[in-house]
């Protein structure tokens, strides 16, 4: 069976054929892919594979670890920033260990092409002492999702499989093997494994150390880690997508370098050993942080391991087949540059998107406030910090426009005012309204509701239609619940509300509700469709 | 067989539409392809481009290299410039002529058009025209794909089953109007 498939598609249609009874998830580029293929695939409506979005990355990896613990394969995707969102559910597990099959697909974003970082996700599974896969094509991504699942069950651990954005974003060719039956309803038998109280923990620990050595013999054994043969004094150490612009560089130059390809960690010792004993000089080519390079050259430095550490690879950014020629040696050909005609285009809102007629409105009432600073959080608005608009001051991580706006407002500043998305305030911003509430701080929380999970696509949002009844359930006044509709014939009647509310010593909450302009258009279109 | 395509534009411009058929093509004669397109959030009337790799070689980089683009298919004048560090001497840029103006210091068109007539060996189309004799300023894309074709190391006749294939759900009436906008863009750019 071939499918024409993104990296991301090839890890959903494993996990299917793998057997998984659900898929948890929040939206997250580079990983979004992951859950929509299972949600719109008829294989998972016909074996009811449970696949809905989730309210966050850590309300996921929970579920999916509860689906785990009865006896069933789950599957839970994140974007490499999800992950610290469910680190503590992460790091824990590990120590819990799982029953049924539980792999977690963290899409790293290096070049943070639509990231606040680049944070290297493998360092989160050696963290927490798991087994860490990194394919290097669609069809790695494919095999070692359903390895992945059998491996988890083998071991009874998590399984990190971890992929970049140009894997998940790239298509190619898929062969998919036999799909498998889900597994049985059959709760985790074992006493005490699963309450971590300290004298079970510590047990537990020991346990997880125990198989430390099994992993790394799994890795030595691994298919996936192998050495290409070559000739010469030098050589490579090429991880996960690392491997394809090695080979690439290698094939178009006719180059003889003997390649160590790793996919599968903990790092099969023995082989980097034998490996590493033979050549004078190892390009380390990882995608990501120098997280092994660092390792191999040790604290001192040794210097026959180059790579990110020495400039012979740019510490950051992203790989391509130009950076890793240059540091084999080999010249590129000649290279025109882009002519000085050529503008930048950046992202921007979408014409007729309800975010510009709220930054429109809020620019005009800070305009009588000497303090300009409005705080931002993770979502299409956050491009209202561009012209424009240049409205918001902030964009850290999800939810903390609130909590921020809070902090600042607890330091004097007046007005603290905070736009955040619908589906951001649902993944992280409630609990942070909460300390507003039980402070009495004076904060304006401002949630641009636009009914979806907008900058990933589209997705359902967890909060739709709730907004003023958990506002009010959180405890904010009845009376600065305020809804308005951010529309051009609306805005002297919403700038009047935003000033009230600025105004107001303590906290109040601005519902700015309007469909969002893109998932209006999908839906128009689907009922015309369905007509 | 070898092929490495760029194709560029603007977020909401339907490059993928162009790179799909070309991988339902491509898939059809057994060959193997990548193809690494770009989501999230440059997909927001920002610069979107995607790298489309076929051959009858194994594949390894989803990237292509700098210096190793056979064509640049661009679907906006200005993005076909951007791309150019990766277009190899030998490569050809065919681009619209048509400014899609966004962003308030978008360059003098004729300056540009100069630019890409100086940079590479170039095809100029206006596919505007080509789409609204085909009957839909929709066909935009398809029209374009018609006036790459010859560069594109696929014949004829397989890029029209790609296009029946991709647009069939659609209905007849939308195929037919592709094929249409697709012979379109091979006849006036004949030569």
């Amino acid at each position: 069976m071939k499918q024409l498939l993104l990296g991301a598609e090839a890890i959903a249609q494993a996990a299917l054929d793998g057997g998984i009874s659900g898929v948890y998830a929040y939206p997250g580029t580079p990983s979004t892919e992951i859950t929509e293929f299972i949600q719109k695939s008829p294989q998972s409506t016909k074996t009811r594979v449970r696949s809905s979005w989730s309210a966050n990355e850590k309300t996921a990896y929970e579920s999916a670890l509860g689906m785990s613990y009865a006896g069933k394969r789950s599957l839970v995707c994140m974007k490499h920033v999800g992950l610290n969102v469910a680190a503590d559910a992460f790091m824990n597990s590990s120590i819990t260990g799982v029953n049924g099959g539980l792999v977690i697909v963290v899409a790293d974003d290096p070049s943070m092409h639509s990231s606040q970082n680049e944070q290297d996700s493998r360092v989160y599974g050696k963290f927490a002492m798991i087994p860490v896969l990194e394919p290097s094509n669609q069809q790695e991504a494919y095999d070692m999702t359903r390895y992945g699942f059998d491996l988890s069950e083998k071991m009874e651990l998590p399984v990190l499989l971890r992929i970049p954005t140009r894997l998940s974003h790239s298509r190619s060719v898929v062969i998919r093997q036999n799909p498998r039956e889900q597994n049985d309803l059959n709760p985790s038998p074992i006493d005490g494994k699963w309450i971590l109280l300290p004298a079970n923990a510590r047990k537990n620990y020991q346990g997880l150390l125990k198989k430390q050595e099994t992993l790394i013999s799994l890795s030595e054994k691994s298919r996936f880690n192998r050495v290409i043969e070559g000739i010469g004094s030098s050589a490579v150490i090429a991880f996960g997508i690392g491997f394809n612009y090695v080979m690439e560089v290698i094939d178009a130059f006719r180059l003889n370098t003997p390649v160590l390809k790793i996919s599968q960690y903990p790092m099969p010792k023995q082989t980097i050993r034998e490996f590493c004993d033979r050549y004078s000089e190892i390009l380390i080519v990882e995608e990501g942080y120098p997280v092994l390079e660092e390792l191999l050259k040790g604290y001192l430095g040794n210097k026959k391991f180059r790579g990110r550490l020495d400039g012979i690879l740019p510490r950051t950014g992203e790989l391509s087949p130009n950076v890793i020629a240059k540091a084999l040696g080999v010249k590129s050909s000649s290279i025109q540059n882009v002519p000085d005609i050529v503008v930048g285009r950046p992202p921007m809102l979408c014409q007729g998107c309800s975010h510009r007629d709220l930054f429109e409105a809020i620019n005009m009432v800070m305009e009588n406030y000497s303090q300009k600073q409005i705080f931002g959080d993770i979502g299409c608005y956050t491009l209202g910090a561009l012209p424009p608009y240049s409205s918001i001051s902030t964009c850290v991580d999800m939810g903390a426009s609130i909590t921020m706006a809070k902090g600042a407002a607890d330091a004097g500043m007046r007005p603290a005012v905070c736009v955040i998305g619908d589906s951001t305030f649902t993944h992280s911003g409630m609990t942070g309204l909460l300390d507003a509430v039980n402070d009495k701080s004076p904060v304006t929380v401002i949630i641009s509701d636009n009914d979806t999970t907008a900058m990933t696509g589209g997705q359902d949002s967890a909060g739709t239609g709730k907004f003023f009844d958990i506002c009010k359930g959180i405890g904010v006044e009845e009376d600065h619940i305020r809804v308005i509709k951010p529309l051009k014939k609306n805005l002297e009647e919403n700038i009047a509300i935003l000033r009230e509310e600025f105004e107001y010593n303590g906290v109040s909450v601005i519902i700015s509700q309007r469909e969002c302009v893109q998932t209006l258009k999908k839906n128009r279109k689907q009922a015309i469709e369905i007509e | 067989m070898q092929k490495n395509i760029i194709i560029a534009g603007v977020g909401g411009q339907g490059i993928l539409t162009i790179a799909s058929i070309i991988d339902l093509a491509a898939m059809n004669l057994g060959l193997n392809l990548k193809q690494a397109e770009v989501h999230g959030m440059s997909q927001r009337g920002g610069a979107v481009e995607s790298h489309l790799r076929i051959s009858s070689k194994e594949i390894y980089s989803d990237l292509i290299p700098l210096g190793k683009a056979d064509l640049i298919l661009s679907i906006e004048p200005m993005e076909s410039l951007r791309y150019l560090p990766f277009l190899s001497p030998e490569g050809i840029i065919v681009t619209t002529t048509e400014p899609y103006e966004n962003i308030g210091n978008y360059p003098d068109i004729d300056d540009l058009l100069n630019n890409i007539r100086m940079s590479a060996k170039h095809l100029l189309v206006d596919a505007k025209i080509i789409a609204q004799e085909a009957g839909g300023s929709k066909t935009y894309n398809i029209a374009m794909l018609g006036a790459a074709s010859p560069y594109l190391g696929i014949e004829t006749e397989e890029l029209e089953k790609a296009i029946e294939i991709f647009f069939k759900r659609k209905g007849d009436k939308i195929v037919e109007m592709n094929l249409k906008a697709f012979r379109l863009g091979i006849e006036k750019c004949k030569n």
